[in-house]
């Protein structure tokens, strides 16, 4: 092997029922690349996500993290769990606990991090996305913005080799979706390997390696993002640029 | 009320309050049986197999739908001696009280367990936990505070049930005050100092309950609370 990828997938299948939600994706990551994924919504790429830690169990097709696949490794998934971080939309941030609660249980519970270096690892990561001063507050008292980044956060204090993103500030208005793409953005910036789910173009111009748009459960052009977005060649890729970027 | 009456309560006062220790007695096994049993049994419900579920769905069927005094007879005179065991009636007394509040509580919890959006599962697998870790870090957690109000319910209902361990001969409360009747033939003054010993009973149980709610309360989140 010449080059080494962090992750790499080859030809996932979905079915929902006799609805096929993915047909045959393949692609890699490289250490430090953020992937932006686009299309319009319903073409697979939350799934596509889901699939990629087993959350969503593919039907066909394989999934390697670091050379060791990760598809049918049965019990073995929480492992490769803990390398591979997830943000979601609604944020699921545990609402029985605090913010820095939240942040240190993985790392307890999973890790068996003894409590005092849990929680000195979790308020390092609160600050790092600027929830330092919201470390006693439960999730029903943060705004959209704060729980987002604190769920990055959470995420962060099990230092994934990659973090998968879908649709991480869908939930927010720009104000909020601005604060939480500030976080992104630095977490790219420090090397992290992202993938990403959103709408937000302006973030895919500015901080992607690579742009890959999808429809219809398949993956229909990608490049860097100065290529896809600006000089699309597949006609799908131009439609959908044009109409997203009016608003 | 004639100075017979009160000379006949100060005189077996003492006898119907030793009744409360057996009637509490009863109701925190039951409680205690139906806890450790109803939890195990809602999450079979929610997690287990098909096979399993079906099980637990004819436990939870059979005993809630026969009248305690049904199951007291049935375990009294027919299950224990079956079986060669020769328990106190306070102890058949608690596991039937026990049993059948498991399969009350047993919907209780599944409820609580049902209503935690299953983000939160997702969220800690996501992480890495195991299914068991989420289980136990997450979900009941959070399945338990939603449970709380619907399971403060069982106390008064198993509290008044206990009254039917009359029927076997267990010397609660009710036991007491009809023994203390028929050696005195002073009716309603006697009936009615236990009536009040239930309803205080009651009273200070559901003042704990409260308490207990209010210690594990998390702001946003709750029965009283709409969930975000």
């Amino acid at each position: 092997m010449t080059e080494k990828f962090i992750l790499r997938l080859e030809d996932i299948h979905k079915n929902f029922g006799d609805r096929e939600v993915l047909h045959g994706i393949s692609f890699t990551v490289k250490k430090g690349e953020t992937i932006v994924f686009i299309g319009p919504s319903g073409t697979g790429k939350s799934t596509l996500l889901r699939c990629i830690n087993q959350l969503t169990t593919p039907d066909r097709g394989r999934v390697f993290l670091d050379d060791e696949e990760i598809t049918g490794c049965g019990q073995r998934i929480s492992q490769y769990r803990q390398r591979i971080g997830m943000v979601f939309q609604n944020f699921n941030l545990f609402d029985h606990l605090t913010a820095i609660e939240n942040v240190e249980i993985a790392p307890i519970k999973v890790r068996g991090m003894d409590r005092k270096a849990a929680r000195a690892k979790a308020m390092e990561e609160l600050r790092r996305v600027g929830m330092a001063d919201w470390a006693d507050h439960y999730p029903a008292e943060l705004s959209g913005g704060q729980a987002q980044r604190v769920s990055i956060a959470r995420c962060l204090a099990m230092d994934p080799e990659v973090i998968l993103f879908d649709e991480p500030t869908s939930a927010l208005d720009p104000e909020l979706t601005r604060e939480v793409l500030e976080v992104m953005k630095e977490l790219a910036r420090s090397g992290m390997t992202m993938l990403v789910v959103t709408h937000e173009m302006g973030f895919a111009r500015s901080v992607a390696t690579e742009v890959i748009f999808m429809e219809g459960g398949s993956i229909i052009e990608q490049g860097p993002p100065a290529e896809v977005m600006n000089n699309p060649k597949h006609p799908r890729t131009r439609e959908f640029i044009g109409k997203i970027d009016h608003h | 009320m004639t100075m017979d009456a009160v000379a006949i309560l100060i005189e077996w006062g003492p006898y119907l309050l030793g009744g409360i220790a057996l009637t509490l007695g009863l109701v925190l096994s039951a409680l205690a049986i139906g806890f450790i049993l109803g939890l195990p049994l809602a999450l079979g419900q929610v997690y287990g197999p098909p096979v399993l579920r079906s099980l637990i769905s004819v436990y939870v069927w059979f005993f809630r739908g026969l009248p305690v005094l049904v199951l007291l007879f049935l375990f009294y005179f027919g299950l224990f001696p079956a079986l060669g065991l020769d328990f106190p009636a306070f102890v058949i007394g608690a596991v039937v009280l026990g049993l059948r509040g498991a399969a009350y509580q047993s919907q209780i919890f599944r409820g609580g367990i049902q209503s935690v959006s299953s983000g939160q599962m997702t969220a800690a697998l996501s992480l890495g936990m195991t299914p068991l870790i989420a289980i136990q870090c997450i979900i009941l957690p959070q399945a338990l505070r939603i449970s709380l109000p619907g399971w403060s319910n069982e106390y008064p209902e198993i509290l008044t049930d206990s009254a039917v361990c009359y029927a076997i001969g267990v010397a609660e409360l009710l036991t007491r005050a009809s023994q203390i009747v028929s050696q005195t033939y002073v009716t309603m003054p006697v009936y009615l100092a236990c009536a009040f010993l239930f309803i205080a009973l009651n009273y200070a149980g559901m003042y704990v309950i409260r308490r207990t709610e209010e210690h594990f309360a998390i702001p946003g989140f709750g029965a009283n609370t709409v969930q975000p």
